[in-house]
């Protein structure tokens, strides 16, 4: 490497793209050196993952400059750009599953002897990779279905590294990885770095990028509209960037006050997970449950509302025994809820926002019983408008909205059956940071009600791996450790590392 | 019907459909050598028949479609009904049938039984579905096989002739083949029966509770349940739902081939029927569909069996295009999906 850190490895200038009558890149700059990590940040819609696409050869730009090592870079495909050294892992791994590690790593760049595959270099560059990127162990022969989701992640990077890439371009590697996977993980992105690959590191959390970049770049609406230096500028300026205006505080907190109980666990256990989870929850209050991913917080939540089978314990609605019973009766008792995959689970993609909305509480849409379509989109034309929804209308496809407002669509159909208690499973996983802003603010008006407008304070209980949203957002948190769920105590007595001592079980003075 | 995409892309889409269904008759309506008549009277009266049985079927073909899942069984459940119509108007000693002491009675008890037993199969498809967890294809290409089985085993392996009196009882005139007009008011007695309840299956999809489920159901059956639809009973509903309207597909059948039962017809037939709505726009992932494309899709599909005979084409000749024209079909329906995401 006799190049000058000075001269970037790779510059992109003026970059603008357009599919149809949509402007997606209107240009767009950036600058990347060896050995250095960059941030890019924006909301979802800002054209990020067109950039990376146009980065990596999947699409073409329509106009602009972009140059690599001095020299000009048009890549003419996703192959193309990968032997220039520009690799691309998508948040959506693209492995084949049935194929081996080694097979997968070496698609495509298969050493032969002649016609023949040399099978005895390939498990050499394999092995090597494998060991690059930090699985020594494991044998290249396993097959890809047979790993677990990180280990996946990092198969696909030995493949970069395979090729010998030196720009590496991760999108937001850590949404699926537990705690320990991502320190895994930034360490293999240092090792990297430590030898001179450039890194764009896309993701919405901002601690992470503040452990682990050098610089950031912020995009909103297709332009590149800030850059600087990771730990110059305050957190709060880059959200305003990304956001495009000031947001006061992410977590409002209005005065609140818990009235009675409305939902009672009393030892409630599922077919396997949760083995024991006890908690009240009254009106006005928003409780959070923290814990690893695989603690049993999602599986309590489920065989609350129905969607598991309960294997013990009582359920109490209103001081009521509430035996276990399916989603429908749950909805009739006043409970919702919103299930952590929106995508598979929560929302049906290719139906209407009013249907999806109106789908649990199709009452009162029309005379006899019956649904009129007109009716259910004036019925979610309100939440549309307060929320607010960005969208073209109630009969949009929800499939066509962003990540943040598919969420706030499977929300607002709690308030459109106006719920008592809320459940909300991981209620803001992957969503820009305005979206977020506005289901906390939500979350909070929710639990402080309106007495003006008759709107008596509802009962939220959230699940969340993300630690900063539950201090933010809750009155009180529990811990669940292997399927046990802890008492909840007030949020002013916890903090992040407390929470995560007692989520690893190392809180036993509790 | 389904409330997806905005007013006037669904006009678009429908005026798309017509204009298919336009070109495909005037090409045939063009092309046909003059002496063999496609636009003739009599050969009009002979597609509105076979339109009727078609689109009779593909009604419940197109909920249990939206609904996420598919009935092989259709075919056979269409010949099941058609034998058990004329097995019971067949009923009584040779010389002696009860048909001749009951003429309206025993019609009313044909179709009856007819429906029946189809809703019956339905009820098992949807069952088995459920209850097993087995994809329907599989669970309906069982039923299809057995439901082929009973009818051959009711008929004893021959066709069924009920006596000459029922040639003049109203079952068999709802299509009475040997007329070459199109009496009743206009349209034969099945021509009107589909179109009611075309009708009203349509009004019922978009208006009622059950209907917004099925599609829900057919979108995300994880969102549905998630959001409190039964969905057991709505999945074994549509699959009644579908075997209702191949009983009435097969009562219209048994008229079609002049008052008589053959087991062996109506094979294969659940294509056709699976065609018809999937040219219509229904989309075999669930959630999408139509009936009034199914009806054209249901035209469509007719005036090509039909126009490929008058063209003289050779069986393979008119497999080929058929075949041709369900993919051509589907392919334009998604790229204009794809243009719209």
């Amino acid at each position: 490497m006799t190049d000058s850190a000075a001269a970037p490895l790779l510059t992109v200038h003026g970059v603008r793209k357009a599919f149809g009558a949509t402007q997606a890149l209107k240009g767009v700059d950036l600058t990347l050196a060896r050995g250095e990590v960059l941030a890019l940040i924006g909301e979802n819609g800002a054209g990020k993952s067109t950039l990376m696409k146009v980065l990596s050869g999947a699409h073409a730009a329509d106009d602009g400059e972009m140059s690599l090592e001095g020299a000009p870079y048009r890549p003419a495909g996703p192959l193309h750009a990968r032997s220039l050294g520009v690799c691309m892992i998508y948040q959506e791994l693209a492995l084949a599953p049935h194929l081996s590690a080694m097979e997968n790593i070496l698609l495509g760049i298969e050493p032969t002897r002649g016609p023949f595959m040399d099978w005895g270099r390939a498990r050499e560059i394999a092995r090597r990779a494998l060991d690059e990127v930090g699985l020594t162990a494991l044998d290249p022969a396993t097959l890809v279905e047979d790993l677990s989701i990180a280990e996946r992640q990092l198969v696909e990077i030995a493949r970069a590294v395979a090729v010998g890439c030196k720009v590496l371009v991760l999108d937001e590697p850590t949404s699926s990885l537990t705690q320990r996977d991502v320190q895994a993980l930034f360490a293999l992105v240092r090792r990297l770095k430590a030898r001179g690959v450039a890194i764009v590191y896309i993701s919405h959390a901002l601690e992470e990028i503040e452990a682990l970049c050098d610089r950031f770049t912020v995009m909103r609406d297709g332009e590149t509209v800030g850059a600087g230096v990771v730990g110059q500028v305050p957190v709060h300026r880059i959200i305003a960037l990304m956001v495009g205006r000031e947001v006061a505080d992410l977590y409002p907190r209005s005065p609140r006050v818990a009235g009675e109980p409305i939902l009672e666990l009393k030892t409630l256990a599922g077919a396997k997970f949760p083995r024991a989870a006890s908690l009240t929850l009254r009106r006005g209050e928003v409780v959070g449950i923290a814990g690893l991913i695989g603690s049993g917080r999602t599986e309590t939540l489920r065989a609350l509302f129905g969607l598991d089978p309960v294997g013990g314990g009582e359920i109490h609605v209103r001081g009521r025994l509430a035996p276990p019973a399916g989603p429908g009766a749950r909805w009739a008792q006043g409970i919702g809820l919103v299930s952590e995959d929106r995508k598979t689970e929560g929302l049906a993609q290719n139906l209407s926002i009013a249907e999806n909305l109106t789908l649990s509480h199709l009452d009162g849409l029309g005379p006899w019983g019956l649904v009129r379509p007109s009716r259910q989109n004036a019925a979610a034309e309100p939440w549309i408008k307060a929320f607010p929804i960005k969208c073209q209308g109630g009969e949009q496809p929800v499939e066509a909205l962003s990540g943040g407002n598919q969420q706030k669509v499977a929300i607002a159909r709690l308030l459109h059956h106006d719920c008592d208690v809320l459940l909300l499973d991981e209620p803001t996983r992957g969503i820009d940071v305005g979206s977020k802003a506005q289901i906390y603010a939500w979350i909070d008006k929710l639990a402080v009600g309106d007495p003006a407008a008759g709107k008596a304070p509802k009962a939220v209980l959230v699940v969340s791996s993300y630690l900063p949203e539950l201090l933010g957002i809750c009155d009180r948190i529990a811990v669940m450790t292997r399927g046990v769920l802890g008492e909840a105590r007030p949020v002013a007595g916890w903090t992040e590392h407390s929470l995560m001592l007692a989520a690893t079980g190392q809180d036993q003075a509790a | 019907m389904s409330a997806l995409p905005k007013k006037s892309s669904r006009v678009l889409t429908l005026l798309g459909r017509l204009a298919a269904l336009a070109a495909v008759y005037a090409f045939f309506a063009i092309l046909t050598p003059a002496g063999k008549g496609f636009t003739s009277d009599a050969n009009t009266q002979l597609m509105l028949q076979d339109i009727s049985v078609v689109a009779m079927a593909a009604i419940g073909m197109t909920i249990v479609i939206i609904a996420g899942g598919i009935d092989l069984s259709a075919g056979s459940a269409i010949a099941l009904a058609m034998i058990t119509t004329a097995y019971v108007l067949d009923l009584g000693p040779e010389g002696n049938k009860l048909v001749t002491a009951h003429p309206v009675l025993l019609p009313l008890g044909a179709v009856a039984a007819a429906i029946g037993v189809s809703v019956f199969i339905g009820f098992l498809n949807g069952a088995l579905v459920t209850w097993l967890r087995i994809v329907p294809f599989i669970i309906t290409l069982g039923s299809m096989q057995m439901a082929r089985g009973f009818a051959k085993l009711v008929a004893n392996e021959q066709n069924i002739y009920p006596p000459a009196e029922v040639q003049d009882l109203w079952i068999a005139r709802l299509l009475d083949p040997s007329k070459n007009l199109y009496t009743w008011p206009f349209l034969p007695v099945a021509v009107w029966l589909v179109i009611g309840a075309a009708l009203f299956t349509a009004l019922f999809l978009r208006y009622t509770r059950l209907g917004r489920h099925i599609f829900a159901l057919g979108s995300n059956e994880k969102t549905a349940v998630l959001c409190g639809v039964p969905v057991a009973r709505t999945k074994i509903l549509v699959y009644m739902i579908g075997g209702l309207f191949s009983g009435l597909a097969g009562v219209l059948f048994f008229a079609r081939l002049g008052a008589i039962g053959q087991p062996t017809e109506a094979i294969g037939y659940e294509l056709f029927v699976i065609a018809a709505a999937v040219i219509g726009g229904a989309s075999l992932l669930g959630g999408r569909g139509t009936i009034l494309g199914t009806m054209i899709g249901a035209l469509i599909i007719t005036i090509l069996r039909n126009g490929g005979v008058k063209m003289g084409w050779p069986q393979y000749t008119q497999e080929i295009v058929m075949g041709a024209v369900i993919v051509v079909a589907v392919a334009i329906d998604n790229l204009r999906q794809r243009g719209r995401t």
